[in-house]
């Protein structure tokens, strides 16, 4: 064997396992073996469960064995970000109040995993229900950057980026409510799609802000990505908000990588001011390749995007005190007793359970959704921010009337050092500035590494969004401007990533 | 806090002196649905618990809500039959609060738009009137799961040291139907309230969409009362009087309620607003929760469902399928029966509308019907504290036998009396009105021969009755065929005996 | 408007049943005050006459038919409960019927 299995991509590991060259046991034992050598520094991981990957990888290779028609990716293994209910398997959402909870049923795009034969090899860390951008919520402890160990992985979902990035794991699972999938996509080198709202079923995602949720693929290739996409994609009869419809044809997209003729809009309001000059510059040249490759540029504006922060600041809390009102300690989860107080309610039981169990960003948030809910406020505030996304929305369809898919820097900056934001709560938001949009409007969005930015040598990441259920543009993008900047750089921009078994001994 | 004795309370009358009544009553019904609003657990009630449970009603983290379609259905036609508007499109909302019974600590229900709302219910009053009761709205939530308390009083929730929660109970689809205010009703209020729960449980049982069984809390009712001063109109502060789960607590409650507000603002006080508890074993209300300004229950969109916007097809489609409103049917039968109104309510009062309409639907007369539904199987029905149709069905017995008994009396095998032997062996379980006769040997005798003779033996022996007949008191024929009837065993025709008698009396 | 007071934040915390120690409240107040700032300023958008957006996508009437599907067994149901007795999930004593 001379293919090291865990750097070989999803789409490479199909076609060995197809062919027979390898067995998902020996890729599955593979990228274990690397879990173990590299997540000590990087700790993407919050749980990994090896005998549940390896034997679902043995499930496989007998079946592939007795001729049993299998899923393109059946046998390659994947990690799953741990805000996702998977059955018999811890879900903590990076939160004390859910330490030692084990699912007795599997997420939707969980099942899906394992229908396709896919060995789950553990859950990925993230920041605290979601709410963050650099793991540093975490409850367990903030995961690493594997370019430069000190700094953050992004967030939420730092645990599936760095887990793709550092070779454990050819694909991850996440979720973006607000970038969590696309920032840290960003600032690790690798790719990442929140597809459109209702392209991926929600049900079993624990939910922090319902209507901006949405789950995608993480992955170091666009086709990779388009590959899990199409595995997870699809109507769900448990998910209300499922859109019914075919999924869009995402894996054709990335591999025909065709961009002639298409129509690439450069939103006003988010390029240039704000954005790290390495950053902006290596967003520029991927334009230009993107011209190269025969599409033709536009400007849009977007001009309700200046108020688009501060209505996600609103919508969110607002759906997230609401919906982490369950972990309440009666059915599941932490049951703390409040100090000095004789048999307690359970009023008092549930309110010192959610002080001791959440963090100080999830009670931050929560209280914030509480006063823009309450009565009196409900109008000025959670009312208000409703309109905004609207115009927000408003804004996009203007956009696509000129545009065939819109285009920005997916982070304002490279990875920033761990601990530099954690005490600037507005400073830390920031960092969705472009990735924010999408979700209020419910429109797909997809990040790919940009290049290295020129004052740190970091990755920078290239954001491509397009019209609800047209999220095949994505990839048509993605993969064209993939091939050309790995052309331009001589392979991908991830072998240029530091080697960990050196850091982590 | 005591729940024996009440707060001073003036008397009815006096209450009604100085103030007017207003009340509103908040109505939830248990849809009877296979499975409850939000998943697809099963909605039996008593089973084993936590036996019908799942993420989506234990509200585990990740699990998601899907509408009941059926429960939707349910919602629009009971809006329909409560003539309300049906919304063209609404949303469903979270109510955000803790405790311990709600699993996701927020009911799903709708907040400002109602799946119906603006209609209204007829109810007909003891004097015959009819009054009508305006309909705010009808909108659909979930219930909340069950709590038993431990380790204090008998299941009481004050001084329990913990709590069991079942929740199986937990997602049933609930309807809940609010009246506006209910003003003008005076001294009519606790009869106007009784009533209109009465027609509302009728209605929705009649609809088929809920078993509406107060006693297992399937059918609930809140009161809602305040008084103003008379001809006043401007509405007092209101206390909800929770857990009036009968009919006849409806009314007393609102009796009690009326004579308590009266007492306190008499002496001068101010009523708290406030949720109260209804007592039925003691017949009075205790202070709940104090309704505060820290009650926000930060009503928002609910983010997991999507609008529901019937059609108006689709709502024309459901109104077709709205079975004929209970009053109207009853107007209808007693005219199709030709039953007095007195004889109609005595049916109805008695639960025999359906048994009755089976019974002429097989082929009795409406009389019949009524006469021998009504008769000893009620009676003995009374006696077992159950009603007639349920006494009737554990018992076997049908409405083909009341057919078959009607056809004993025309053919002229039995007279009345016998009837009512054959009858009493029907309810004693010996078979079919025929089997009963033939066992019980009970035939009228057609042989004039033997009536004749018996005639004359009965003249023979009554010498001075015989002659007052001749002498013209015809009314004095009674006892003669009182005594023709013993001497035939009674099996004769009375109306023949009677024939013959003045016949041989010369008064023929 | 967007001046939180402690108190307000106490009752916050209260609606959200928190138990915020009092650090926690002094700090907190600060931080929501920065935030509150920043996100009241939906409020100088231009939504006058604009219709609220509460889901991304535009569906509607999505339902299920009315048909039981397996619930969990009550051994799954109260697996993670804290505390279990009877078959019913065991929680601290309740103040009062809501």
């Amino acid at each position: 064997m001379t293919t090291d299995l865990t750097r070989a991509t999803a789409a490479e590991l199909a076609d060995l396992l197809g062919a027979g060259s390898v067995s998902s046991r020996e890729v599955t034992r593979a990228l274990l073996d690397r879990t173990a050598a590299v997540d000590g520094a990087v700790r993407s991981y919050l749980h990994v469960d090896e005998d549940g990957a390896l034997a679902a990888a043995d499930d496989v290779d007998r079946r592939r064995a007795a001729g049993e028609e299998l899923h393109a990716l059946a046998g390659v293994p994947i990690a799953v970000k741990d805000v996702m209910a998977t059955r018999g398997l811890p879900t903590t959402c990076g939160s004390r109040i859910l330490e030692g909870w084990v699912p007795p049923y599997d997420a939707t795009v969980v099942r899906r995993l394992r229908e396709a034969g896919m060995p789950i090899l553990g859950k990925t860390n993230m920041d605290e229900f979601a709410m963050g951008s650099s793991t540093e919520h975490s409850a367990f402890g903030p995961s690493h950057n594997p370019w430069d160990l000190d700094r953050i992985p992004g967030g939420s979902g730092g645990g599936s980026s760095s887990v793709v990035a550092s070779f454990q794991a050819p694909l991850a699972i996440g979720t973006d409510t607000g970038g969590s999938i696309r920032q840290p996509a960003a600032v690790t080198g690798t790719v990442g799609t929140k597809p459109t709202y209702g392209g991926v079923s929600r049900y079993g995602l624990v939910a922090l802000a319902s209507s901006l949720d949405q789950a995608g693929p993480c992955s170091r290739t666009v086709l990779d990505s388009a590959l899990l996409h199409e595995v997870i994609a699809g109507h769900d009869p448990m998910d209300s908000t499922s859109v019914d419809a075919p999924v869009p044809a995402v894996v054709e997209a990335a591999r025909r990588a065709d961009v002639s003729g298409m129509r690439i809009g450069i939103v006003r309001e988010l390029t240039g001011e704000g954005f790290q000059p390495g950053v902006q510059a290596r967003f520029d040249e991927a334009v230009q390749h993107l011209v190269d490759a025969g599409a033709e540029v536009v400007e849009v504006s977007c001009p309700s995007f200046t108020y688009a922060l501060a209505a996600y600041y609103l919508i969110l809390p607002s759906e997230a005190s609401s919906n982490l009102a369950k972990f309440d300690a009666m059915r599941y989860g932490l049951r703390v007793t409040p100090d000095g107080i004789d048999a307690p309610s359970a009023e008092q039981v549930m309110a010192a359970t959610r002080d001791a169990g959440f963090g100080d960003e999830v009670k931050r948030r929560i209280i914030l959704g509480t006063y823009a809910l309450s009565s009196g406020y409900y109008d000025a505030y959670y009312g208000s921010a409703q309109k905004v996304r609207r115009l927000i929305a408003d804004d996009f369809a203007a956009a696509f009337e000129t545009a065939d898919v819109l285009v920005t820097p997916t982070a304002p900056t490279t990875a920033f050092r761990l601990g530099d934001k954690l005490d600037d709560p507005m400073a830390m938001y920031l960092n969705d500035i472009a990735t924010i949009p999408a979700n209020l409007a419910g429109i797909p969005g997809l990040s790919l590494p940009s290049g290295l930015a020129d004052e740190d040598g970091l990755p920078a990441g290239f954001q491509v969004l397009a019209p609800a259920m047209a999220d095949e543009r994505l990839y048509s993008v993605g993969a064209a401007l993939e091939a050309r900047l790995a052309a331009a750089w001589g392979g991908p921009l991830l072998d240029r990533a530091p080697d960990l078994t050196e850091v982590s001994r | 806090m005591s729940t024996t004795t009440g707060e001073r309370t003036l008397s009815f009358d006096e209450a009604l002196a100085s103030f007017d009544p207003v009340m509103g009553l908040e109505v939830h019904v248990e849809l009877g649905t296979n499975t409850k609003m939000f998943c697809g657990c099963p909605t039996e009630f008593g089973a084993e618990p936590n036996t019908q449970v799942c993420p989506v009603c234990l509200g585990l983290p990740g699990a998601l809500p899907v509408v009941n379609a059926v429960a939707v259905e349910s919602a629009i036609r009971i809006g329909l039959a409560l003539n309300c508007s049906i919304a063209e499109w609404c949303r469903f909302a979270r109510k955000n609060y803790f405790y311990p019974d709600m699993p996701k600590n927020f009911q799903t229900s709708q907040y400002d738009e109602p799946i119906a709302f603006d209609g209204y219910l007829d109810v007909e009053l003891e004097d015959g009137s009819t009054f009508r009761v305006e309909i705010e709205r009808a909108h659909m939530e979930e219930d909340t799961g069950k709590s038993l308390h431990v380790g204090g009083a008998t299941g009481r929730i004050h001084g329990a040291t913990h709590s069991l929660v079942d929740y199986n109970r937990a997602g049933i689809p609930l309807i809940e139907i609010v009246t506006k205010p209910i003003v003008a009703t005076r001294e009519k209020a606790p009869e106007v309230a009784k009533a209109y729960v009465a027609t509302l449980r009728d209605l929705l049982k009649a609809m088929d969409v809920s078993d509406v069984k107060m006693e297992q809390g399937s059918m609930r009712c809140d009161v809602n009362l305040s008084l103003m001063p008379r001809d006043g109109d401007t509405f007092g502060t209101r206390t909800e009087t929770k857990n009036v789960n009968s009919l006849r607590s409806v009314e007393r409650a609102v009796r009690y309620e009326i004579g308590r507000h009266a007492a306190v603002l008499t002496d001068g006080g101010s009523i708290t607003q406030e949720t109260r508890h209804w007592h039925e074993d003691t017949g009075i209300t205790t202070s709940g929760r104090v309704k505060s300004d820290a009650e926000d229950y930060r009503y928002f969109p609910e983010p997991d469902l999507v609008p529901v916007a019937p059609s108006r097809e689709t709502v024309e489609a459901l109104r077709a399928t709205l079975p004929e409103p209970p009053a109207a049917r009853r107007k209808r039968l007693q005219a199709d029966w030709g039953y007095s109104d007195l004889e109609m309510r005595d049916v109805v009062n008695a639960g025999l509308v359906e048994l009755v309409e089976d019974t002429v639907a097989a082929g009795a007369s409406p009389a019949a019907a009524r006469k021998w539904w009504s008769g000893e199987i009620a009676r003995r029905a009374n006696t077992e504290g159950e009603d007639v149709p349920s006494y009737a069905a554990r018992l076997g017995v049908t409405p083909a036998h009341v057919v078959e008994l009607e056809g004993l009396v025309t053919s002229g095998r039995l007279n009345d009396s016998m009837a009512r032997q054959a009858w009493e062996g029907v309810l004693d379980g010996e078979g079919t009105p025929t089997a009963v006769a033939d066992a019980r040997g009970l035939e009228l005798v057609q042989d004039t021969g033997a009536l004749e003779s018996a005639v004359d033996a009965v003249i023979a022996a009554n010498p001075d009755v015989a002659a007052k007949i001749r002498d013209g008191k015809v009314q004095a024929v009674g006892a003669l065929i009182g005594q023709v009837m013993r001497e035939m065993k009674g099996q004769a025709d009375a109306g023949a005996a009677r024939a013959i008698i003045l016949e041989r009396l010369g008064q023929a | 408007m967007a001046d939180l007071t402690r108190d307000d934040v106490a009752h916050l915390a209260g609606l959200a049943r928190i138990d915020l120690s009092d650090a926690e409240l002094d700090r907190m107040v600060g931080e929501l005050g920065v935030i509150l700032e920043s996100v009241a300023t939906v409020q100088q958008a231009p939504i006058a006459d604009v219709e609220p957006m509460s889901h991304p996508l535009p569906l509607v009437n999505v339902t299920r038919p009315d048909v039981v599907r397996p619930s969990l067994t009550p051994q799954e149901a109260l697996a993670g409960a804290p505390e279990s007795e009877q078959q019913r999930f065991s929680v601290p004593r309740i103040l009062d019927e809501e």
